[in-house]
């Protein structure tokens, strides 16, 4: 039952998660909207590869949700990093 | 095979989680100021990513992808926090403009965003003191 939820409901509501943020990365006034949104939509890829693996029954993915999750903190801290020393 | 109380445990944890991620998706793009924005950011997403790995965790039939899972939990908990307190200390820095209905900003004038020291409170600042420089007394000596 569970692998069927996560099929035909989490998983379109979670690719309406990630579409979302695209808007804001597009359109965000300044650097500090872009880094948050891109934030987000790394949040969701971790939700989404962690649903992908409870499907498919692959606890493969779970690791690389582990490695999007480390690749999107060391991005932020990188953006605020050169968004504050900018000036 | 995973038993029913697993099933509906796991069940129940996917669709907050997607529910939380949702809400922070619309947060992201309907919220008014990049402060807003960002407490949504990381508190609903991080706790949506955090139900949907839990709910992977109750349903695994092996121990070891309960741990991997669980790890991942711990893992986003940790950092989520200090990402977005470093980049809303790197907006309020280069001085992005706030909502307008923000009332109170406690650190204007304050704070030197040069020279990254604080200025004391007014009352702070007028008590003499040996060794107060130009900035007044309370300064972070460390940076």
């Amino acid at each position: 039952m569970v692998q069927m939820i996560a099929l035909w409901v989490i998983l379109p509501l979670l690719s309406i998660a990630v579409a979302l943020p695209v808007f804001r990365l597009v359109r965000g006034p300044s650097l500090p909207d872009r880094v948050v949104a891109l934030d987000v939509m790394g949040t969701v890829a971790i939700a989404i590869f962690a649903a992908y693996a409870l499907i498919n029954d692959q606890p493969a993915f779970l690791d690389a949700a582990l490695v999007v999750g480390l690749i999107g903190f060391i991005g932020t801290i990188a953006f605020a990093y050169y968004a504050e020393r900018r000036l | 095979m995973i038993s029913l109380f697993q099933d509906i445990v796991s069940s129940v944890l996917l669709i907050i989680g997607t529910f939380l991620l949702l809400l922070a998706g619309i947060g992201i793009v309907r919220l008014p100021d990049i402060f807003l924005r960002m407490s949504a950011a990381s508190k609903a997403s991080s706790l949506g990513a955090g139900c949907i790995l839990l709910a992977v965790a109750v349903s695994a039939a092996d121990i070891a992808i309960t741990v991997r899972a669980v790890a991942g939990v711990l893992f986003l908990f940790l950092t989520a926090p200090v990402a977005a307190h470093m980049i809303g200390r790197a907006a309020y820095m280069i001085g992005v403009p706030r909502w307008k209905g923000t009332v109170i900003d406690e650190l204007k004038g304050r704070y030197d965003t040069r020279r990254h020291t604080l200025r004391g409170v007014d009352g702070a600042a007028q008590r003499p003191q040996r060794g107060a420089g130009p900035l007044g007394d309370v300064r972070d000596a460390g940076r």
